[in-house]
């Protein structure tokens, strides 16, 4: 049990420190390009500098803020989006035939298996100006000219809520699975709607799976990359993007730590949740 | 209980599976496309597998697929080993010193947006290469500490799940019987959790084989992945080789996943009948 705590301390606890620290010093044009926070200042003394800068670019450009405000609306409505999507068929598939509930999981997981970057690929040709919607829509005469899809924010949206669709089902399958049917049944003989006795039954019932899955849909698609990068277009305001954009192109090292700490102390309350919906989940299934 | 569903939840069902298979198969058709512009059917020309011999002569393409292929294979056995330790420790001692701190390490990797936990690692390798002069420069070892270091999260979640559910009457028997910790756990607890540990050792695999953000971020000159070349070709539109990547990708990993499941669903009655 050492080996495995020593090892997350060394690699995932340490450095969030190291970025907090980085995220105070000055940019320089050195490699790597920061300067160090603590300086020999004279013989015996140790001077700290603690650069304010960074933050202070994040809260006054409207680049940063806008960025973060436009991350957490999109992370927002895709989440919503694939509850929609999601509910309903967790649902279906937690209440059919065992063997058919085992080909439909399988066929939930599989694209979680492929690769997401390769998925994405897959939406730049159905949705560019010659591509797969466009040919079929222009070929069955519904439109005239090509609709422009590829490189919005719709693009984007379709990509989140497609990546990750499945990791909302999976959670709330588990969570559905273990339901007690025989409430619904006991309802409706007792001259519940249907309706009535999923808002009143099974929605309540299931409120920790929607939790846990919405919080890994949300938790990630706020920090999101690829996705905006690829089918965003340029106009894609999305944190994640602005945090790699400033390490990869702009070299602003201190900067972009910047970013990943506010970024990391609005996440952590959500993950705080999850862990404790998680808890709460497992302590029921005893 | 009875299985009927309502039309409703049908139509549901099939319009999110064609939700999240069309694209797939899109890519699956279009490999056969013998045209340049990937999503123009050239029907004169198709089905070919012109792309096929293209992507296996495409130096660039297997180099990548060489140097991932070994990140993840050392990642998904190391991955494996600490992400069992893990799991193991948080599934049979309720009570210890740091459990809540090991519990929400293992929990946060699951969640962290990859570009933070990318740039952490970036700069932990800088800052250690400053103090200690190690890792000298970034590549394939500084890529796997990374891979490693949210692939175990994964392993220690399935792990510990599998651990969770099953009966400690039998390692106490056996230990009641005389025998050692050491020759419990390699004889009772290890093949119980084999499964877990298999599919754990093939969910680290395809993490690192798939990702990019964290490559990119603690990756060196000459060491880079293939989701990193295929992203930087990507970024400059449609080819139809990705698309053969994406057919052979699909082939092996669904090839593999119905193999694993049909082994397990096998095993699962055996242990039934028994």
């Amino acid at each position: 049990m050492a080996l495995p705590y020593l090892w997350l301390l060394l690699f995932f606890v340490v450095p969030f420190i190291i970025v907090l620290k980085i995220s105070f010093s000055d940019i320089d044009l050195a490699i790597p390009p920061y300067k160090p926070l603590l300086e020999w200042a004279g013989k015996h003394s140790l001077a700290i500098k603690l650069n304010f800068d960074n933050y202070a670019l994040l809260f006054t450009d409207s680049l940063y803020l806008h960025a973060f405000a436009n991350s957490i609306k999109v992370a927002f409505l895709s989440t919503l989006m694939c509850l929609v999507i999601g509910y309903p068929m967790a649902y279906g598939i937690a209440r059919a035939k065992p063997a058919t509930r085992n080909v439909l999981l399988l066929l939930v997981i599989l694209p979680f298996w492929t690769s997401l970057l390769l998925r994405v690929y897959a939406w730049i040709g159905l949705l560019k100006a010659n591509g797969v919607i466009n040919n079929v829509l222009l070929s069955l005469g519904i439109i005239h000219e090509p609709l422009t899809m590829l490189y919005t924010p719709f693009a984007m949206y379709v990509g989140i809520v497609y990546s990750y669709l499945p990791f909302l089902i999976l959670p709330l399958y588990a969570n559905l699975e273990k339901m007690d049917w025989q409430l619904l049944e006991a309802a409706e003989d007792l001259g519940c709607r249907p309706w009535q006795a999923f808002y009143k039954i099974t929605l309540p019932l299931s409120r920790n799976g929607i939790l846990a899955g919405s919080m890994l849909v949300f938790i990630p698609a706020v920090g999101e990359f690829v996705i905006p990068a690829l089918l965003g277009g340029p106009n894609a305001l999305m944190i994640g993007r602005v945090l790699w954009d400033e390490f990869f192109s702009n070299r602003a090292w201190p900067v972009a730590s910047a970013v990943a700490i506010l970024l990391l102390i609005l996440l952590v309350p959500f993950m705080m949740w999850y862990q404790s919906v998680q808890a709460r989940e497992s302590a029921g299934a005893r | 209980m009875n299985y009927r569903s309502s039309f409703f939840i049908l139509t549901c069902i099939a319009f999110g599976f064609a939700f999240l298979y069309i694209p797939i198969l899109s890519m699956v058709v279009f490999s056969f496309n013998a045209s340049k512009l990937v999503t123009v059917w050239d029907s004169a020309h198709s089905p070919t597998l012109k792309w096929y011999y293209a992507l296996l002569n495409n130096e660039e393409i297997l180099d990548a697929a060489w140097i991932s292929l070994k990140v993840a294979v050392i990642n998904a056995t190391g991955s494996v080993i600490l992400g069992v330790l893990a799991g193991f420790g948080l599934a049979r001692f309720r009570q210890f010193r740091g459990r809540f701190t090991l519990n929400a390490m293992t929990t946060a990797p699951l969640v962290m947006p990859e570009v933070i936990t990318g740039l952490s690692l970036l700069l932990l390798f800088v800052a250690l290469e400053q103090l200690i002069g190690w890792p000298a420069g970034r590549g394939i070892t500084t890529m796997t500490i990374g891979h490693m270091t949210f692939s175990m999260a994964y392993v220690t979640v399935i792990v510990n799940s599998r651990l969770a559910s099953f009966d400690t009457a039998l390692e106490e028997a056996a230990m009641d019987l005389g025998a050692r910790p050491f020759k419990i756990f390699f004889v009772i607890t290890l093949p119980i959790i084999f499964p877990a540990i298999l599919s754990g050792w093939l969910l680290a695999f395809t993490l690192s084989w798939d990702d990019l953000v964290i490559s990119s971020f603690t990756s060196g000159p000459g060491s880079s992945t293939l989701p990193m070349v295929v992203f930087s070709k990507v970024r400059l539109g449609v080819s139809p080789e990705i698309n053969v990547l994406a057919t052979i990708t699909l082939a092996v990993v669904s090839t593999m996943i119905v193999a694993v499941s049909v082994w397990m669903a096998r095993r699962a009655k055996l242990d039934q009948a028994a």
